[in-house]
């Protein structure tokens, strides 16, 4: 910088307002929005919910000639239609963690807790905001993709499914809940992990790893424990058919939620007490 | 107004703080002056209760930091090199931090454009240089016109004329009465911006005293002289208790007499002078002096003053 800084006072500054709560999310807010990783990922969520049942929709059409009839029985619409939500939910997550993780790496979380020192308005002003976010960018997804994967597979009336049927709603809404709660709990890990790379690998770990390592088990203890994992309860909130050894929606929504309320508390009660 | 008593801050085994007590007053530029590694950055971020102290107690105002209903309006601080996201614009930055308090987008704008980045408001940080990225700093501590101003290291990479611009930024903060706390390991930078020094070593205080008795009470009286017969004047002027040192080019410091003493003596003795100067010791002599017998402290005192 070679510009010549003018030597004037520093202005007063005429209303001064206080911290408040509002306003912490309004700040947050405004941290979501202006960098470029939440454009992206939010960008790669919303595509990935909608491309990955159009294409499946279309290679499902093409082929359904030559299907065996296992093979067409084995075809369900609504997974068809959510097949995205599987997927974007890792874009969902990745982002996250790094809403907070992104914070310490940078420096910023010391900006962040001067303004707001008492700190833990921050991580429920993240959440809130976070939240709210992918809610209303997951639920116009997973109905454009219900929607087109349905009109998609229009010439195969063995694969039509009514959004008024029983569950369908309720599935198909739950698939943005879905991520939702992943969104939160992957947020909460960031404030605990405080670390990008860390942060994920945890996230991926419990949601990626750990179900299939369950297979290694004796299989009574397979089904004792699965079906309580984070992912696999999750998964039920937008499943249309309860399997066996699985929770049903609300029950296995209610389990995820748990496993987000203890990860946030965890993430509070280091946030308060770590150094910044 | 800043209050530190015993404030002492260990990591791990380290003790970083070690019972640190000072007040800085209201109205003048108080210099935080230390090594790198003293201790400087760790006593401001528990002053903003970023660490919590091990023992003692800082507040600011008469309270702790985070009791405040609106710090920024209390504390503006700019602390080690960067507290922004690369990744978002300046701009942006400062109106986050604005809207915790409500200030208005209006405020943002007249920071920025104080600090001179107005026409890089909107880029991002991440691209800015580190006397940009200072500027912005500095803005986003003069964000909340804040009672109290916090400056870690604030002329860190700036160029002569932003060094410049802070000095006198900071001089006119205190005059209107606000309490200014700005941190150095440059002593000559402290000499021309502070009246008032907490000198600090191993996070232990050193000296809490004005600028000028910091010099002066630490300082050795020397005077620098140049002559075309330096020899003969060497032994005109021996006597116990006087020393010469520092010899190059025709001139040399005397130590224990005055200019008029070395004067006096090369006149009787017919010796022409080409320079006669008394020398005040730098505020730098003046730290190493002062820290000189801790020699635990040497090696550190030695990397900073590199």
């Amino acid at each position: 910088m070679s510009t010549l800084t003018p030597t004037v006072p520093l202005p007063r500054l005429e209303n001064t307002g206080r911290l408040a709560f509002h306003r912490v999310l309004l700040s947050e807010w405004t941290k979501l929005r202006s960098v470029r990783s939440t454009l992206w990922s939010l960008g790669a969520g919303f595509v990935l919910t909608i491309a990955f049942p159009v294409i499946f929709a279309f290679v499902t059409r093409s082929h359904w000639g030559s299907m065996s009839p296992s093979d067409r029985a084995g075809r369900h619409p609504l997974d068809i239609a959510l097949a995205g939500v599987n997927v974007a939910q890792l874009a969902i997550a990745v982002l996250g963690v790094l809403l907070i993780s992104a914070e310490y790496s940078t420096g910023s979380i010391r900006s962040t807790f001067t303004a707001v020192p008492k700190r833990l308005p921050v991580l429920w002003a993240k959440l809130i905001d976070y939240a709210a976010l992918t809610l209303a960018l997951m639920i116009p997804a997973v109905l454009v993709s219900f929607f087109a994967s349905q009109a998609i597979l229009h010439s195969i009336p063995q694969l039509h499914i009514s959004f008024s049927q029983p569950g369908v709603a309720r599935a198909v809404l739950g698939g943005a809940l879905y991520v939702m709660l992943v969104g939160i709990f992957a947020l909460a890990i960031g404030a605990i992990v405080r670390n990008t790379a860390g942060g994920i690998a945890t996230f991926a770990a419990t949601f990626f790893v750990l179900p299939p390592l369950m297979f290694t088990l004796p299989t009574s203890w397979n089904n004792a424990i699965s079906q309580y994992l984070p992912s696999e309860a999750g998964r039920q909130v937008f499943a249309l058919h309860h399997a066996a050894h699985t929770l049903t929606p609300l029950t296995g929504g209610l389990v995820l939620a748990a496993y987000c309320a203890a990860a946030i508390v965890i993430a509070a009660v280091l946030l308060v007490r770590r150094d910044a | 107004m800043i209050e530190a008593s015993d404030l002492t801050k260990d990591y791990g085994r380290k003790r970083a703080v070690d019972g640190l007590c000072f007040t800085v007053r209201p109205g003048i530029v108080t210099g935080f002056l230390g090594p790198n590694g003293s201790g400087k950055s760790t006593t401001m971020r528990l002053i903003l209760g970023l660490d919590a102290p091990s023992g003692g107690d800082v507040t600011v105002n008469g309270r702790h930091y985070r009791d405040h209903v609106a710090p920024l309006h209390e504390v503006g601080s700019l602390l080690e090199a960067r507290s922004v996201h690369t990744g978002r614009s300046a701009y942006n930055h400062l109106l986050a931090l604005a809207q915790t308090h409500g200030i208005p987008k209006r405020r943002v704008s007249e920071v920025i454009d104080l600090v001179g980045l107005h026409e890089v408001a909107r880029k991002r940080t991440g691209q800015f240089s580190l006397g940009m990225g200072q500027r912005l700093g500095i803005a986003a501590a003069l964000l909340g016109d804040p009672k109290t101003v916090m400056l870690d290291e604030p002329v860190n990479g700036l160029d002569p004329e932003g060094i410049h611009w802070v000095r006198n930024l900071l001089k006119g903060l205190a005059a209107e009465g606000r309490t200014v706390f700005v941190s150095s390991h440059l002593m000559s930078e402290m000499a021309l911006t502070a009246d008032h020094l907490i000198v600090i070593g191993r996070g232990k205080l050193i000296a809490d005293t004005s600028v000028d008795d910091f010099v002066a009470r630490a300082s050795q009286k020397a005077v620098l002289v140049r002559s075309p017969e330096l020899d003969r004047l060497r032994h005109v002027l021996a006597a116990p208790g006087i020393s010469f040192d520092g010899e190059e080019r025709g001139a040399f410091e005397v130590h224990g007499l005055t200019a008029e003493q070395v004067g006096d003596a090369a006149a009787a003795a017919g010796i022409a002078l080409h320079e006669l100067t008394p020398v005040q010791a730098s505020l730098e002599e003046a730290f190493m002096n002062l820290t000189r017998d801790d020699v635990e402290f040497g090696a550190e005192l030695e990397q900073a003053v590199a």
